[in-house]
């Protein structure tokens, strides 16, 4: 059912926990409909120096919350607010239809962070 | 890696004498059961042979038996059947809510036949009340069909009571025993039914091989029309070597059932006990009336499916109610209906054990499980506590 790449980021999530004096914030989902992600952010000089995530969630949600944080790590945040679900279940090697919106929160989670960042840093 | 199974409510595997009992109907006994020469006679006596194994496996009289592909096939014909024999005489149903989908969604499509369907409320315990069910007859009801016993919370329903209420008001009582049937002593008569589903991937028999008991004198509407097989009630060249095999295993159910309930209920409750160790996870269903092997649990601010596949790499394979692990990506309503909200739903997981699991088994299940959650909890946001949930429930109530 998932590939070996989602059940590798799933039995050996990374960047689990929150980020010291995070600067950005996002929550998505909810627990009685599906999945819910958190994701804290770092930003340093334009980038995200570091992102870690909480979720709950099947394996694809945790799987997808791993793949994400890693792939923000080092972006700008305009690169990373290009990441999509697609992006992400892409470099997941893919996931099941049914997975695909309910348990791919991951882009929306970490554009919530990256806007809560934005919205206490006006340019 | 070893394997320890522990889904038996989702499918038996199947007993070594059962497949032997099978074989010569793969090969060299492939007769159609209705052909006059030896080669049928010899399908057409195998097939009588398992019908008087499954008769007596439930106390029943072997021309009750009725063979058919499924469970699901059972329950839809139980319900369809009876309310088209029965619909001059009132268009009113009662299911419970504790009800597999194959009831549920056969009830469903008599709503859209014009019956009007009564779906009862269950307890906590997923138990109907007796009580609930009295104020829920009127005099337009023909038929009731509630569960015998839970494949999602193993809870057994008080069936006799209940059949004995719908007896009184001549109203034709089916019950759905498809994941109690080789698992308890069952009796039709003492149990007072009219209709009963069962199947044989449920106790160590193969798929593709079920049965509906119908009470001698009882007039039901086929579902499948064609030849005289089944007596004329369900047509079809038979599935001989399932059926044969139908036949092996509720012999042997029969002959060991005592011996497999004294074996796994202190397995179960040895489970029960282990699991339960680890903080904010609950049993669900009945403690005491509840099926032998059967042990279910919700483990708060975790999701089924993300344990089971946890779990699967630890070679422990069972079963989860939740949303995520449901093709139809929706809790069970079972466990909706027994008025645990949504969220803890999620976290479902259920144990069904066979007499083929060793007390090392259930031991390494516990271990695991304990591991298993703990490191999921870590990774979950709600760690120590659901915080404002309660305002998320709102969004349930999505019919």
């Amino acid at each position: 059912m998932y590939s070996e790449k989602v059940m590798d980021h799933f039995m050996n999530p990374r960047n689990v926990g929150e980020v010291e004096n995070p600067d950005g914030v996002g929550a998505e989902g909810n627990p009685t409909c599906g999945d819910v992600m958190k994701i804290t952010i770092k930003v340093e000089d334009g980038k995200i120096a570091d992102a870690k995530f909480r979720t709950f969630g099947c394996g694809a949600a945790i799987a997808v919350s791993s793949m994400v944080t890693e792939m923000a790590k080092g972006m700008t945040l305009d690169e990373a607010l290009k990441i999509t679900k697609e992006s992400v279940a892409n470099e997941l090697d893919g996931l099941p239809p049914q997975k695909m919106h309910c348990s791919n929160l991951g882009a929306d989670a970490l554009k919530k962070a990256i806007e809560d960042y934005k919205s206490k840093h006006p340019q | 890696m070893q394997v320890r199974y522990f889904d038996h409510a989702g499918t038996t595997p199947l007993d070594p004498a059962v497949l032997e009992a099978m074989m010569p109907y793969l090969r060299e006994s492939f007769g159609n059961p209705m052909s006059i020469y030896e080669l049928g006679g010899r399908a057409s006596a195998a097939v009588q042979e398992a019908r008087a194994d499954v008769a007596a496996l439930i106390n029943a009289r072997p021309s009750g038996v009725i063979f058919t592909a499924s469970g699901a096939e059972s329950n839809n014909f139980a319900l369809r059947g009876i309310a088209l024999a029965r619909q001059n005489e009132g268009k009113h149903i009662i299911v419970s809510k504790a009800e597999h989908h194959s009831v549920l969604n056969s009830a469903r499509f008599l709503e859209k036949q014009g019956f009007i369907v009564t779906y009862l409320p269950i307890d906590g315990y997923g138990m109907v009340e007796p009580e609930t069910l009295g104020k829920a007859i009127t005099k337009e009801t023909v038929l009731i069909s509630i569960i015998l016993a839970s494949p999602e919370v193993g809870t057994i329903q008080p069936i006799r009571e209940l059949a004995k209420m719908a007896k009184e008001k001549g109203i034709i009582f089916h019950t759905d025993a498809v994941a109690a049937a080789g698992q308890i002593p069952i009796d039709v008569k003492e149990l007072g039914v009219d209709l009963l589903s069962l199947s044989a991937h449920q106790f160590y028999g193969p798929k593709g091989a079920a049965a509906l008991y119908v009470r001698e004198g009882l007039r039901i509407v086929p579902l499948i029309y064609g030849g005289i097989q089944e007596g004329g009630r369900r047509a079809g060249t038979e599935n001989v070597p399932a059926i044969a095999g139908m036949g092996k295993a509720a012999a042997i159910a029969r002959e060991r059932l005592s011996h497999r309930i004294e074996y796994l209920r202190p397995l179960r409750d040895r489970l029960i006990e282990g699991v339960k160790k680890t903080d904010n996870v609950y049993l669900t269903g009945h403690p005491a009336e509840r099926l032998p092997g059967h042990a279910s649990f919700t483990v708060e601010f975790v999701e089924g499916e993300a344990m089971l596949l946890m779990m699967a790499a630890k070679g422990i394979y069972a079963a989860s109610g939740s949303a995520c692990s449901s093709k139809a990506l929706k809790s069970s309503p079972v466990l909706l209906s027994m008025g645990i909200p949504s969220s803890v739903a999620q976290g479902s997981i259920v144990f069904s054990l066979g007499h083929e699991n060793s007390t090392d088994d259930v031991e390494y299940a516990i271990t695991e499980f304990s591991v298993i959650a703990k490191k999921l909890r870590e990774i979950s946001p709600y760690r120590g506590g659901w915080g404002g949930v309660e305002e998320a429930e709102k969004c349930i109530p999505k019919k």
